[in-house]
C-alpha cells in the first residue's frame, strides 16, 4: 500500500480527506503511482502531468523522505520506505508559480 | 415570477448571484472552486440548469466542471484538449516561431439548442467542441489550419480565443475572435473559416490593415440581427452591417476608444454599451471615473452613464468577458471589475448599484434570465 499526500486543491477536486492509499502493481515508481492515482481518481488526469507527453507539470513537485524526487526518472524505483507505506509520497504545488494572465 | 442568475468567474473562484425580477436584492453563493481561476461560467440556453465552468491554475492546469442543477453541485468532466495533428507554430512576442501549446480555456459557448454541445475557446488560440456534455473535446482545426495561423501572435494576455458567437438564424454560421489575430467567420459549423477583418486598422502591427494580426477584444451581436456585429478592438469601437465582411469605426465621441467589453441591449438592437479604459498602458478608467457609455444609434453618438458608479479615484479595469445583459423588461446590464465589484443596472444603464463589491478580481460575468 502506497500512501500519497495530495495538495489541498487536488484533495478538494478528488473529494478526499487526508492521505490517499493506493495499491500499486509491480515496482513502485513515480509513473506507476501516478497511473494508480489517476485510475482511482480520474478527475486528477491532466492536473499532475500532461495528458499526451506524460511529463510532470512544471509547478508540481514530488517529495519523499525529505528528498525532492521531481527530477528523477519517472521509472526509477521509489525508496523502499515509500513502497512499503512507511513513508508517504508527497505531491506538492511548487512555492513558485501559479499566476495566470488575463 | 422572473428570476435572474448572474454567473461570475473570478481569480479565486466562481460565484452565483440570484435575484427576482426586481433585481434589488441578491443572494450570493460561492466561492465555488475556491482558490482556482475561473475564466468563464456559462449556462445552456436549451437547459438553464446546465452550467459549464472553466477552472484553471498555474500549478494544476485546466479542469472543466459541469452542473446539472444550476450550480448547486458540480462534477468534473473532460479536460483533455489536444490539438489536431501536428500543432505547428505561431509568432511569439518577439516575432519568432513558437510551438502551439494548450494553456487554458478562456470562453465557453453552449449550443443554442443542445445542452450537451458546447464550444470552448482556448489559449493558445483554437476552437474545441464537445457533443457529450464536456466529457470529450475535439478541435475544429479548420480555424487554426486555414492558412494564417503561423502569423498569429499573442496579445498582452496571451494568444487567446475569447469570443464565440453562434448565429441563431443562419444554420452553421458562427464567429470567433482571437487576440491578437482578429475575427473569423465560419458558414459551415466550424469546418472552414475566413478572416473578417477588412476595415480594421491597427497601428501596432507592421501593416495596419493586414488580413490578420488585429487585437480584437470582444464582439457582440443582437440575436434578432445577427448580421450586425459590434467590436471593441484594442483601440477603436467598430461596427459591421454585413456579417463581418467589412467594418466601420463608430468610436465617435467616446473619451477613449480603448476598452475590453461591448454588449447590446436585449430589446434594442441599436443600443450598445462599452466601458472606455484610458489606454493599453493604463488599464483603468479615464480621470478615475468609472463610466459606462451607451449609444442608442448603433455607435458614433455616445452618452456617459454615471449614476451609482464611482466618479472619483476609481482605477479598476473591466475585462473582456465581464459584461452581460438580461432580457427582462427593462433590460438589465451587468459588469464586473478587477476590483471585485459587480455592478448592475435594472433600467438599461440609467442607474447603477453594486450587487456585490468585495469579490476577487472579476474575469467574467454572464446572465441567465429565468421564467
Amino acid at each position: 500500500m502506497i500512501r500519497v499526500v495530495l495538495p489541498a486543491h487536488l484533495r478538494t477536486l478528488a473529494r478526499v480527506r487526508g492521505e490517499v492509499e493506493l495499491e500499486v502493481l509491480g515496482v513502485a515508481t513515480q509513473r506507476s503511482v501516478l497511473d494508480a492515482l489517476e485510475a482511482k481518481y480520474p478527475m486528477l488526469c491532466g492536473t499532475l502531468r500532461d495528458h499526451v507527453t506524460q511529463l510532470r507539470r512544471p509547478f508540481v513537485r514530488f517529495f519523499a523522505c525529505e528528498q525532492d524526487l521531481s527530477h528523477e526518472s519517472p521509472d526509477a524505483p521509489l525508496p523502499d520506505v515509500v513502497a512499503s507505506g512507511a513513508e508517504p509520497f508527497l505531491i506538492v504545488g511548487a512555492i513558485a508559480g501559479g499566476r495566470g494572465r488575463v | 415570477m422572473s428570476k435572474v442568475r448572474v454567473l461570475v468567474g473570478t481569480r479565486k473562484g466562481a460565484f452565483v448571484l440570484t435575484s427576482d425580477g426586481k433585481r434589488a436584492n441578491w443572494d450570493i453563493s460561492g466561492p465555488h472552486f475556491a482558490g482556482w481561476e475561473i475564466y468563464h461560467v456559462k449556462g445552456s440556453p436549451a437547459d438553464p440548469n446546465r452550467l459549464y465552468a472553466s477552472q484553471s491554475s498555474g500549478w494544476f492546469g485546466q479542469v472543466m466542471q459541469r452542473s446539472n442543477d444550476a450550480g448547486k453541485t458540480w462534477e468534473p468532466v473532460g479536460n483533455k484538449f489536444v490539438y489536431d495533428g501536428v500543432p505547428g507554430t505561431h509568432q511569439w512576442y518577439d516575432g519568432t516561431p513558437h510551438p502551439w501549446e494548450f494553456k487554458r480555456v478562456w470562453h465557453l459557448e453552449p449550443s443554442l439548442t443542445d445542452p450537451d454541445t458546447v464550444y470552448a475557446g482556448v489559449e493558445d488560440a483554437a476552437l474545441f467542441r464537445s457533443s457529450d456534455g464536456g466529457q470529450n473535446w475535439q478541435e475544429l482545426s479548420g480555424l487554426r489550419g486555414h492558412g494564417s495561423g503561423p502569423r498569429w501572435q499573442p496579445g498582452a494576455g496571451g494568444m487567446c480565443l475569447h469570443t464565440i458567437l453562434l448565429d441563431p438564424n443562419v444554420a452553421g454560421r458562427m464567429y470567433i475572435a482571437i487576440s491578437a489575430a482578429g475575427a473569423f467567420r465560419s458558414d459551415d459549423a466550424g469546418t472552414s473559416w475566413k478572416p473578417i477583418n477588412q476595415g480594421l486598422r491597427s497601428e501596432q502591427i507592421p501593416d495596419p490593415t493586414a488580413e490578420v494580426g488585429h487585437c480584437v477584444h470582444r464582439i457582440a451581436m443582437h440575436p434578432s440581427r445577427p448580421g450586425v456585429l459590434f467590436m471593441q478592438k484594442h483601440w477603436d469601437v467598430m461596427r459591421s452591417n454585413n456579417a463581418g465582411d467589412s467594418w466601420q469605426e463608430v468610436s465617435g465621441n467616446l473619451p477613449t476608444d480603448f476598452g475590453f467589453v461591448i454588449d447590446v441591449h436585449a430589446h434594442e438592437p441599436e443600443t450598445i454599451y462599452v466601458v472606455p479604459i484610458k489606454s493599453d498602458s493604463e488599464h483603468y478608467p479615464p480621470d478615475g471615473k468609472l463610466r459606462v457609455y451607451r449609444s442608442r444609434t448603433g455607435g458614433n453618438d455616445w452618452e456617459p452613464l454615471t449614476k451609482g458608479l464611482p466618479q472619483s479615484d476609481c482605477y479598476v479595469n473591466v475585462l473582456r468577458d465581464a459584461m452581460a445583459v438580461d432580457s427582462l423588461d427593462s433590460c438589465g446590464v451587468y459588469f464586473g471589475t478587477t476590483g471585485g465589484q459587480v455592478y448592475a443596472s435594472a433600467d438599461a444603464g440609467d442607474n447603477w448599484a453594486p450587487i456585490v463589491r468585495d469579490l476577487p478580481a472579476v474575469l467574467s460575468v454572464e446572465v441567465q434570465t429565468l421564467s
